[in-house]
């Protein structure tokens, strides 16, 4: 199998699916010339043209609007909002536009529009550009919200994107950019939304992340093996909505614990939302509260070490295991 | 320097030597601070997003000097070189940059986010058109308690795309609200040339919102200076907002992390030709009002200078742990 960086997985999806399907097309900030904020459309400008690989203005509520509406006259858009910390613009065409005009037409109307942007804070660009809202996105019914770890899984989610026939909050983590996996060349490779990947097996606790904060999962159960000699399994969500939580449920009946780790603010975060759900549907089968390890409750500083405090950390997962056994 | 520095004499249109003096050295002050960032850069004393002002100095400083002490201030996150000509203290900009606690912000901001209340500067805004509303509410209080402030701000080309930018001029012409809207075209919003994202002319679109909009050569400070004049005229007798597009261009890419696939060299080649230092040196020697000597000490005294904003910056303390839950909120005190 070849092994690709996530970024050209990402890339290596989009071209096949721009072959596949003649519907499908690309619009977003700098995604053209310059080649992607984070290179991942480097190269298909040259490759697709102009009609198919559309550098837009800075409108961020005027392009998801017009991908919307592509979307309901047939055509399979992609929208790139270069960071989730943009998305707020077009919070309003996402949230009472894409995600309700199926249910409001009673199944008349659907939207089916991929939205890709990163996030991710732990790279000093300040408050405003460090945003990890994921768990926003998964609280409105009628979106689709991925958020894949690994190269393979951008490949297979991004494609399967483009499959689906709602719009899609596809959202990369800006540190996982460079990393590097095996990636199938198969182009009908699609992972199926709504099923969790467990990425290590084990008999002790469950650590459940997502995006970035899965790799602070694993590395923190690596630490727990090696010092503490304890077992821990280790669930990466893949998709927010809709959520495997049955999966997360099968692990806790085997461990009887569970920590959840996120960037987000832990306040009214996603964390919060599978604790509720281990609770209700778990709950004789936990031998102590649910741990979240989120970030801090602060807007993200720039200068380095605050911000490395306020993010969570595998020191912060280890500590939050230890704290319940 | 030449003995004219304490002539007040007009050399022209009002401008005294002294001023254009000023105007020499804060460009070139400018110029070797935003070169000295990329520096630093490289050596990893500055992170994060870091988007340099080279080239477009003269629209900060014709236009700056314009003002008064009361006026507002708020710009995009290209923004070191606005701060330093509203007069905040370089050091605390670099300190800032460094993420020092000696820093405008005690390192939490960075470099897209400065802020000198001190200075009626509120800041360099990252999210693009964020602030031309604030600036329509800074003007709106101006009218309100009537102390003969305005509202600058600045934005990039790349902020006429996005619906904040119409709503905020509608309702500027709409209430008069004294605000300057200073548009700074370096012709790219990242690697987008404006061709591309705009279907017409800038000062078409602002002058259909009902307010005085002209284009101008902010390569040329005395143009800038003559110009924004006019328009702190305008807003100081209460006939409202006033929209000035200053023609310029930025030598460096759009920010560190910018491979610059989208344009040729040459174009930025021919930018330099024009450039606003070298245009004011020039002029001056006309004047009689520097030679190549001159000139050199004072470049001399601004390297000088920038050594010791340096360190200044690298001297100053990381701020401490116990303070990243600091100014969350303010604590409010109910009467
Ligand atoms: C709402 C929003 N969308 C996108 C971005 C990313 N971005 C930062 S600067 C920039 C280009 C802005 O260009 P312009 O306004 O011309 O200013 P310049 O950088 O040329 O000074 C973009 C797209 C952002 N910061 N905010
Ligand atoms: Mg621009």
């Amino acid at each position: 199998m070849p092994e690709l960086r996530y970024r050209d997985a990402l890339r290596e999806a989009l071209r096949e699916e721009l072959i596949r399907d003649d519907r499908v097309f690309l619009m977003g900030e700098d995604i053209g010339a310059y080649g992607g904020s984070y290179a991942v459309t480097r190269g298909l400008l040259d490759e697709f043209g102009r009609d198919r690989v559309i550098d837009t203005p800075i409108a961020e509520s005027g392009i998801v609007g017009a991908g919307i509406g592509a979307a309901m006259a047939g055509m399979r858009p992609m929208v790139e909002l270069m960071t989730i910390n943009f998305s707020f613009l077009a919070l309003d065409q996402i949230v009472n536009s894409a995600a309700k005009l199926h249910y409001m037409s009673n199944g008349q109307i659907n939207v089916p529009l991929v939205i890709r942007m990163a996030s991710g804070g732990g790279s000093q660009l300040g408050a405003t550009h460090s945003h990890s809202l994921e768990g926003l996105y998964a609280h409105f019914p009628g979106l689709r919200v991925v958020c894949p770890s690994t190269p393979a899984d951008a490949k297979g989610l991004l494609k399967r994107a483009f499959r689906d026939e709602n719009t899609t909050i596809f959202i990369e983590h800006t540190a996982l950019y460079g990393m590097r996996g095996e990636v199938p060349d198969d182009p009908d490779y699609l992972i199926e939304f709504g099923k969790a990947n467990v990425l290590r097996e084990g008999t002790d606790v469950t650590i459940v992340g997502y995006s970035g904060s899965t790799w602070q999962a694993v590395r923190a159960a690596d630490m727990l093996e090696e010092q503490e000699g304890i077992s821990a399994e280790v669930i990466d969500l893949r998709c927010l909505r809709p959520l495997d939580i049955d999966t997360v449920i099968a692990s806790v009946k085997k461990t009887n614990r569970a920590v959840v780790v996120e960037d987000d603010w832990q306040f009214g975060g996603f964390a919060g939302e599978i604790s509720a759900q281990l609770m209700e549907q778990a709950f004789d089968w936990l031998d102590a509260p649910v741990a979240r390890v989120c970030g801090k409750d602060v807007p993200l500083p720039y200068n380095r070490n605050l911000e490395f405090a306020a993010l969570p950390s595998e020191e912060d997962v280890v500590e939050a295991v230890l704290a319940m056994l | 320097m030449p003995t004219s520095q304490t002539v007040a004499r007009p050399v022209e249109d009002g401008l005294t030597a002294d001023q254009l003096h000023s105007f020499l050295h804060q460009m070139l002050f400018i110029r070797r601070f935003e070169e000295k960032c990329g520096e630093m850069y490289t050596r990893g004393k500055i992170r994060g997003f870091l988007h340099l002002y080279t080239g477009q100095e003269a629209c900060a400083v014709g236009s700056f000097a314009t003002l008064g002490e009361q006026d507002k201030i708020v710009t995009h996150y290209r923004d070191h070189g606005h701060a330093i000509a509203r007069g905040v203290d370089p050091n605390r900009i670099m300190a800032e940059l460094f993420g020092r606690v000696d820093g405008l912000s005690s390192g939490r901001g960075g470099s897209m986010h400065l802020y000198d209340t001190s200075k009626g500067f509120l800041g360099g805004y990252a999210i693009v058109a964020a602030h031309l509303p604030l600036a329509v509410g800074l003007g709106m209080a101006a009218n309100m308690k009537k102390d003969n402030s305005l509202a600058f701000c600045v934005f990039g080309d790349g902020s006429v795309a996005e619906g904040e930018f119409h709503e905020a001029l509608n309702l500027a012409a709409l209430w008069k609200t004294p605000v300057i809207f200073f548009c700074e075209n370096n012709l790219y919003g990242m690697g987008v040339p404006i061709s591309e994202s705009l279907s017409t002319e800038i000062t078409t679109l602002a002058a259909a919102y009902n307010m005085p909009a002209v284009k101008i050569d902010g390569m040329d400070v005395l143009d800038v200076y003559r110009e924004t004049q006019k328009a702190v005229e305008h807003c100081r007798s209460g006939q409202g907002p006033y929209f000035i597009e200053a023609m310029t261009y930025r030598y460096r890419g759009h920010s560190m992390a910018d491979p610059e696939l989208y344009r040729l060299k040459d174009e930025v080649e021919d930018a330099r030709r024009r450039d606003c230092i070298a245009r004011l040196r020039t002029h001056m020697q006309e004047l009689g009002l520097i030679d190549d000597d001159s000139f050199a000490a004072l470049q001399q005294r601004v390297d000088e200078e920038m050594d010791e904003v340096v360190a200044f910056a690298d001297a100053s303390p990381e701020p401490g742990l116990d303070t990243l839950f600091d100014h969350v909120v303010k604590e409010s005190v109910r009467a």
